[in-house]
């Protein structure tokens, strides 16, 4: 029985790091941008929540939402005036710019906070948990997992279904082209990238709530976004979901063999499914 | 008849190299004007700077006594002037139905142009809604691209090559449609290299070689000899 | 038809960088003697430039000519030192000895990172390669022999009694601790001016040639036949031997050792990055400008902690953003200098012909 305990465990984690990983995989998706800076907008974000809970004394849910439209104002002009501006051919300039705001992130969030590890609280929603067929599982894992189930599911609907998802994948196709129907691809881009940090401030919800955050949990938590997005393959969020719970089930498995083992885990299965199927289990894009 | 597009002393580059030397070319309202000349000449130069994907001097362009020669392709059409692009460029992640809704991103006002009435033109693309634009015949492309143009309902139609590498029999058909277009009052400016097709469809025709208007005129008072100079050049010319 | 060939002649050399190579040669006297004559303190500082510099001027060749944009070279620096401490410790190999071994494993490790990394493009790439360095990083922690998660030191007189150490106490009367300063210096010095040499020659050759094109334009140098995937390898192994070099060399000056410092993204790649990026990507002068200027701000700016690192990396966004090509970029395109001319100009043939016309407004 614990073996199974333990899978849907991982499958739980996964569903943290498919949040992680769906904004990224849309900016990537829209805009072929890799953003280095994405973990520390997400430990960012996390810090918001803090800020708004603690000082406002806020339930952490009631101030994701008010952190959700901040993030995403922050998202829209991060890009329309610094992120634009390094579009193009060569992808160096994107890189180093979003490795030199993850560096301005973290350094700032060490300035503001300090290095001390930080926690959302959320009563007594923290420990409690709901009992699964035969299985016992925490609540706000549950619930995490759910969100992501929610995300993916709404992100589709929205690229697939509404005009603002034709104006989105348009862009992604042809920039050229796009501009000829009327499109403003530095718009698209601004909205796209807001809208990834509305779902970073959805995952921050959850890597605040369920566990300690500092100011440099931020790359750790770039590679598992980018870990998941590469398992899955580029351009499908349903893959990213797969990629999430792969990567989660990896690493619970590996953490009940050996406590210390359980990043290692996951490392080894992403570099396995990059051995197996370099594009990824689900691609779809044509990079 | 007054012009309602006009271009004047109209120069473009890409980069260093200058593909337009000084065009000028007038489109009145309603009218047909076909653009001919050989590969290279600068037709879709033209096509590319009066849609403002090639940047050029605002007053190079006038548009309703308003310079646009400055403007970005989405202000452009914003004006009410779209463009089918050569090569079709349909978006391949699109089904032939979001691509002419994505035409109608922009919508200039209330106009003749619907899904409805697309389809009506080219009742093809119904029962091809929503497959993938890029699973189409090079015609059916060509139809929605044409559609996708349509839709953000333009005072003035740019079509650049729609003919080429289509079968004669499909060009007819789609050529078929230029006159329920023509209906709604919209002008249309054609890049033909099919000179037969041009002549037989335009109210006005432009030569174009070497980046310079070479020959304007009506259709009819053109003679053989004179396009067939205008196409080719005269025997002597400078190079530079 | 026959055309007429124009007499050409084909040169990277310029009048200025003979003027630099005697002004070179003094500072190198200088170097040298800089043991002799400088405090301990100094001759630490100096090191550090210098090991800097190498680690930064491999993050060019990297990034800059063969377009591998790698946030994970930390990978080398610690696998390169704990390669050193693994053969001093186990194996009781004198440390000069190991750092040449630790290079050669650096080298070899490099081998099954390309297998992975190689798969990745772009960005990805950039990804794959900082995974790869919290795999070994992970890794290595486990290794109870060399102090698993907190790390070890090198045994005392490992230091004091290598190769090298008595020679210079005896000739220069130094102690034994300065002696082993200056000696790690001399390497330093010695492993600077080698890759430099090396990244030169090899940007002048034809490999550099092949080098070039595929950063500019991959698809078109495949179809004139260089090989860009072998072209990249080559200098991803290469880069890999260098760095485990300079991080074996750089530990064995600390003496002590953890997974977290010698795996540090920050001190490895993030500070090398941005004296790349400040200084000029692309050029061999660009990293040298950027660790100067980098060793500068760091002393000014000591006392002020994460504020620093903050500062470094707006500029770094601003350089990229503004003057892509760095500050030696910039200072070069004003005043026409290169000290290390790699850039072919053809002299002789007929007058250059300049374009006319041009877009005008």
């Amino acid at each position: 029985m614990s073996i199974i305990d333990t899978i849907v465990q991982g499958v739980l984690l996964g569903g943290l790091y498919a949040l992680f990983a769906a904004g990224l995989s849309l900016v990537f998706g829209i805009m072929r941008l890799v953003n280095l800076a994405h973990g520390d907008l997400i430990v960012l974000a996390a810090f918001l929540i803090l800020l708004l809970s603690s000082a406002l004394g806020l339930n952490p849910f009631f101030a994701a939402l008010i952190a959700a439209p901040l993030m995403f104002v922050a998202g829209w002009a991060l890009q329309y005036f610094v992120l634009n501006r390094t579009l193009g051919n060569d992808v160096l300039p994107p890189l180093l710019v979003t490795f030199g705001i993850s560096t301005v992130l973290q350094n700032g969030l060490l300035e503001a906070f300090s290095a001390d590890s930080r926690r959302v609280s959320i009563g007594a929603l923290e420990g409690a948990s709901t009992g699964l067929g035969p299985l016992n599982v925490g609540l706000m894992p549950l619930i995490t997992f759910l969100s992501a189930l929610t995300v993916i599911f709404g992100l589709n609907q929205l690229i697939y279904r509404t005009a603002l998802g034709r104006a989105f994948r348009a862009t992604s196709d042809d920039i050229v082209t796009a501009g000829l129907m009327g499109i403003r691809p530095q718009r698209i881009f601004a909205v796209a990238t807001g809208l990834a940090m509305v779902v970073v401030t959805i995952a921050a919800l959850y890597l605040g709530t369920r566990a300690n955050f500092d100011p440099t949990s931020g790359p750790s938590r770039l590679i598992y976004a980018f870990e998941a997005v590469i398992i899955g393959g580029l351009g499908s969020l349903w893959g990213t979901l797969a990629g999430g719970v792969i990567l989660g089930v990896a690493q619970t498995l590996g953490a009940a063999v050996n406590p210390e083992w359980q990043i290692l885990a996951g490392h080894l299965a992403f570099l396995a499914v990059l051995v197996i199927k370099p594009r990824g289990l689900f691609p779809r894009a044509v990079d | 008849m007054t012009a309602m597009l006009e271009t004047r002393g109209l120069r473009a580059f890409y980069g260093d190299f200058q593909a337009l030397f000084g065009v000028d070319i007038a489109v009145a309202k309603g009218e047909t004007v076909a653009i001919i000349g050989a590969n290279g000449a600068g037709k879709t130069s033209l096509m590319r700077a009066i849609s403002g994907i090639l940047a050029s001097e605002p007053g190079m362009i006038v548009y309703r006594d308003e310079p646009i020669g400055a403007l970005a392709a989405p202000d452009v059409l914003a004006r009410g002037i779209a463009m089918v692009p050569e090569g079709r460029r349909l978006f391949p992640s699109l089904s032939v139905e979001e691509n002419l809704l994505i035409g109608a991103y922009r919508r200039n006002g209330e106009g003749p142009w619907t899904l409805e009435s697309v389809y009506e033109l080219f009742p093809i693309l119904r029962e091809r809604r929503n497959n993938p634009a890029t699973a189409l015949s090079g015609g059916q492309q060509q139809m929605v691209a044409i559609g996708r143009a349509l839709m953000s309902n333009p005072d003035v139609l740019l079509c650049d090559e729609i003919s080429l590498g289509l079968a004669p029999v499909v060009v007819r058909d789609i050529y078929a449609a230029f006159p329920r277009i023509r209906q709604t009052g919209a002008s249309i400016v054609i890049v033909e290299q099919d000179i037969a097709q041009a002549l037989k469809v335009a109210t006005q025709v432009y030569c174009l070689m070497e980046g310079r208007v070479t020959l304007s005129g009506h259709p009819e008072a053109l003679t053989r000899e004179q396009i067939h100079q205008a196409y080719f050049g005269a025997p002597r010319h400078e190079h530079h | 038809m026959s055309i007429a060939i124009p007499s050409f002649k084909v040169e990277t050399r310029s009048g200025t960088s003979s003027l630099a190579a005697l002004a070179a040669f003094a500072g190198l006297a200088l170097a040298i003697a800089a043991p002799l004559v400088v405090s301990r303190g100094v001759v630490q500082d100096l090191f550090f430039i210098l090991t800097t510099l190498v680690l930064a001027q491999n993050w060019n060749l990297l990034a800059g000519y063969a377009g591998l944009i790698s946030v994970g070279q930390q990978v080398f620096v610690g696998f390169g030192a704990y390669a050193m401490f693994g053969a001093v410790i186990l194996a009781g190999l004198d440390p000069i000895a190991a750092i040449l071994i630790a290079g050669a494993l650096s080298a070899l490790l490099a081998i099954p990172t390309a297998f992975f990394t190689f798969r990745l493009q772009g960005p990805y790439f950039a990804i794959g390669t900082w995974v790869v360095a919290e795999v070994v990083r992970l890794l290595l922690a486990q290794w109870k022999a060399l102090g698993g998660g907190t790390g070890t030191s090198l045994p005392r007189d490992a230091t004091r009694d290598m190769i090298g150490v008595d020679l210079i106490r005896d000739l220069f009367g130094m102690k034994a601790a300065a002696a082993s300063d200056a000696l790690t210096y001399w390497i330093a010095l010695l492993l600077a001016l080698a890759t430099i040499g090396f990244i030169y020659r090899l940007l002048r050759s034809k490999q550099g040639l092949g080098l070039a094109a595929v950063r500019d334009n991959e698809q078109a140098a495949r179809a004139v036949g260089v090989d860009a995937r072998r072209m990249k390898a080559l200098v991803y192994v290469a880069t890999a031997f260098v760095t485990g070099v300079a991080g074996a060399l750089i530990y064995v000056q600390k003496a002590r050792i953890s997974p977290d410092a010698a795996f540090s993204v920050t001190d490895w790649t993030a500070y090398v990055i941005f004296i790349v990026v400040i200084g000029g990507i692309g050029t061999i002068e660009g990293p040298i400008v950027g660790v100067v200027l980098f060793f500068l701000l760091q002393k000014l700016f000591a006392d002020f902690g994460s504020w620093y690192l903050l500062v470094l990396g707006v500029i770094g966004i601003l350089v990229m953003l503004f003057t892509p090509r760095g500050l030696w970029g910039l200072f070069s395109d004003r005043t026409g200098i290169q000290l290390f001319p790699v850039r072919r100009t053809l002299i002789g043939g007929p007058p250059a012909h300049t374009p006319k016309g041009g877009p005008n407004g």
